[in-house]
This record gives C-alpha cells, sequence and structure tokens, in this order.
C-alpha cells in the first residue's frame, strides 16, 4: 500500500494536482533562491511626548513659529476679505420689501392670485411645493431616503465574526446599557410631551394646505417625538414598533405612492385629460385634491428618516 | 416691536460668534440650539411660521441630537458613571 502511495506522489500528475491546488512550488531546488537578507531591527524609542515637544517646540523651531504666525495671518485675512466681498454684493441688492423688486413678477402674482382656484389649498405655500413644484419635493423626500441609506452603509455594524465577539460588539455599541436606566423625571416628563407632540406634528401635516405647516415640518415634530420617547423608554419598547422593516416599507411605500400620484396629476395635467381628482371646497380639510395624501406621504418619509439617523448614531441599526 | 426685533438679531450675532469661540464641544452646541431658537423666533416676525416650526424641531431639535451623540460616540463627553458606582 505504501509503496502504492509513494509511486503516486512521484507521478506526474500528482505533481502537476499539487501544483494547480497551490501545494508545492514547480520551481523548487532548480532555481537559486536566496533569502533577503534581513534588516537589522533598531529599536526606536517611540517616546510621544519628546516627540511632540520636540515638534511643537515653539522656542526654537523658528519654521514651526513663523508657520503658525502666517496662518493666523492668512486666516484673518481671508474671512476678513469674504465678509467684505459679502457686504459690498449685500449693497446691491434690490431693497427689502420694494414692490418693483425683481421677485414680484408675473409668476408669484399668479400664484397668489390663481392658487387657490388651481390647487385648492388655502395656504398657498403648500400649494406650491405641493401642487406646482411638486417634482422638487419629491426629489427632496428622496434625498432625506438616500441620506438614511447612506447613513446605514456607514455606521451599520459588522455581522463578520464569531458569535462572542458579536455579542461584545453589540454591547460596547449599544450604549444605553451605560447610562443610567429608567430616568424617571425624563420619563414623566415624556409621558407628557409625546402623546402632544404626536398630536401637533399630526394636526401640522393634516392641516398643511389650510394653515402654515406642512409634511416636512410636521414630520420633524413627530420624529423629535419618536427620539424622545427612545431615550426615555429605551430601543426594547420602540422595536415593538418601529424597526428596520417597519422604515423600509413606511418609506418605501410613501416615496412610491408620491412617485405614482404625481406622475398621474402631471400626465394628465399636460395632456388635458380629465384628471379626476377633485379639488373641493377651499377651506375644508377634505379638499385640495392630491396635496392631502402627499403631504402625509412626505410626513411619514421625514419622521422615519429623523428616527433612523438618531438610532443609526446611537446602534448602528434600527 | 422694533427694539425686540434688534434684540434678536443682536442675540443672533452674539450666539455665532460665541459658537466659534468656546472651546468645549458640548457649550458650543448648546449655544447653537439656542442659536436655532432665536432663529425661529425670527421667522415668526418675518412671517413665516411654517419655516419657524422646521427651524425649532429640526435646528434645535434633531440636529444637536445628532451632535450629542456623535460627540459622545467619540468619546468627547466625558460620561459619568457615578450612578453605576454607587450601584455596585
Amino acid at each position: 500500500m505504501s509503496r502504492l502511495k509513494n509511486n503516486y506522489e512521484n507521478s506526474r500528475f500528482h505533481r502537476f494536482e499539487a501544483w494547480m491546488a497551490g501545494d508545492t512550488d514547480i520551481l523548487k531546488g532548480k532555481l537559486e533562491i536566496r533569502r533577503p537578507e534581513e534588516p537589522e531591527e533598531q529599536e526606536i524609542e517611540l517616546d510621544e511626548t519628546k516627540i511632540n515637544a520636540a515638534v511643537y517646540d515653539m522656542v526654537h523651531n523658528r519654521e514651526l513659529r513663523a508657520f503658525r504666525i502666517l496662518y493666523r495671518l492668512a486666516s484673518v485675512i481671508l474671512c476678513l476679505t469674504l465678509i467684505a466681498v459679502l457686504l459690498w454684493t449685500v449693497v446691491y441688492l434690490p431693497k427689502f420689501g420694494e414692490p418693483d423688486n425683481p421677485i414680484n413678477n408675473e409668476v408669484s402674482a399668479r400664484y397668489i392670485e390663481k392658487g387657490v382656484e388651481e390647487t385648492g389649498a388655502t395656504n398657498f405655500v403648500t400649494g406650491m411645493i405641493l401642487d406646482y413644484r411638486a417634482f422638487d419635493t419629491f426629489g427632496e423626500s428622496c434625498v432625506l431616503f438616500i441620506a438614511a441609506t447612506c447613513v446605514q452603509v456607514l455606521l451599520r455594524l459588522d455581522d463578520s465574526g464569531s458569535r462572542e465577539k458579536q455579542k461584545k460588539k453589540r454591547a460596547e455599541e449599544n450604549d444605553r446599557i451605560y447610562e443610567p436606566k429608567n430616568d424617571l423625571i425624563l420619563q414623566k416628563v415624556s409621558c407628557v410631551l409625546v402623546p402632544l407632540l404626536f398630536i401637533f406634528g399630526i394636526y401640522i401635516i393634516l392641516n398643511g394646505h389650510l394653515s402654515p405647516g406642512g409634511g416636512f415640518s410636521g414630520g420633524a415634530v413627530i420624529g423629535s417625538g419618536l427620539i424622545l420617547y427612545l431615550n426615555a423608554f429605551g430601543f426594547k419598547k420602540t422595536e415593538r414598533f418601529f424597526t428596520d422593516r417597519t422604515f423600509r416599507r413606511i418609506t418605501l411605500a410613501a416615496l412610491t405612492f408620491y412617485c405614482l400620484a404625481k406622475s398621474y396629476s402631471f400626465f394628465t395635467g399636460a395632456n388635458h385629460l380629465e384628471s379626476g381628482i377633485p379639488l373641493g371646497t377651499p377651506g375644508a380639510i377634505l379638499s385640495s385634491g392630491l396635496i392631502l395624501p402627499l403631504n402625509i406621504c412626505v410626513g411619514l418619509v421625514v419622521a422615519c428618516t429623523m428616527y433612523a439617523f438618531y438610532t443609526l448614531f446611537r446602534k448602528g441599526g434600527m | 416691536m422694533r427694539i425686540f426685533e434688534l434684540c434678536l438679531l443682536l442675540g443672533l450675532i452674539i450666539c455665532a460668534l460665541a459658537v466659534s469661540f468656546t472651546k468645549r464641544l458640548l457649550t458650543s452646541i448648546i449655544i447653537y440650539m439656542s442659536y436655532s431658537s432665536i432663529m425661529a423666533v425670527i421667522w415668526v416676525i418675518l412671517q413665516s411660521p411654517d419655516l419657524a416650526v422646521t427651524e425649532a424641531a429640526v435646528g434645535a431639535g434633531v440636529t444637536s441630537l445628532l451632535f450629542f451623540v456623535t460627540l459622545k460616540k467619540i468619546r468627547a463627553i466625558k460620561e459619568e458613571n457615578r450612578d453605576e458606582q454607587t450601584e455596585e
């Protein structure tokens, strides 16, 4: 048996196979290979305080001193020139609130005169950003979503490594364990504040076309309410209703609905088709066609993004 | 009203300068928060309450919270573990 094995090990096929697998070097013993001479290891003492003292020796290091003075001078000069240039530009701006300023052109006149009639929104700031310029707002919502995704890419926890290691890592990242738990003052205050914040945010979103406000501000208010709730009661309670999956589903659904609804209304508007979306009477809450659902979409995206930012910064996941 | 407005603008400038001149990062974030709050009141005076709500929620709320968390992550804020030490 052993003889057979020896035969096989010497055979050309085995050597080829071993070479293919990268086990042996086919040139071994045939080339003259000299080991590179190992450089003598010099022990360098790294005394950081000494190095720092030598580098930042302001008394003897003349170059450094000159550089410092030059740096400060340059920064001051740069700042002053920037201020001067900006102030100089301000002089040439038209006076604030004059009737014949270039901003008071036919565009804003049209928004003010026909805005209520065309969009049905009594708050024509919302009418402008969610009807005339709805695609701008769509881009902004997408930017928020992309920002949340980028933060997730950058701050996500690495899943590799053994389970023990991962557990330790998670414990380190989840810094709540180092904090005083169940802070009574925070909990009592948030018991009062969180419902009020939620109601206020929902009110702002739903009344976006009637009173000042809209999706973005309402969403930000709801997001800060969520963050307050998280700080008071911890991740365990928020994870019951808000996880990574909820974030993805809500954001994706809201953005898709926004895109489809606005594309439809732009398509029908551009081709003089009946859109079939009733505008309703201005001033009623169910009015102004698509603006209310679009406001809700923007609010959902913004609230989710705010909360996602915070949780990603806190523990690298939702 | 005029005087109130001027006071607010002055406070805005003072806050903006103070943010860059404070040595401690935590203090500068809190000054930044107050800057945003003043700015929110100015937006109300300039008759754009929707911007004021956004400024108060985003500028004074969420952004500074993110700054706080970042400072904590890079260990710029020293953690106070007194409570846990006494428990142990």
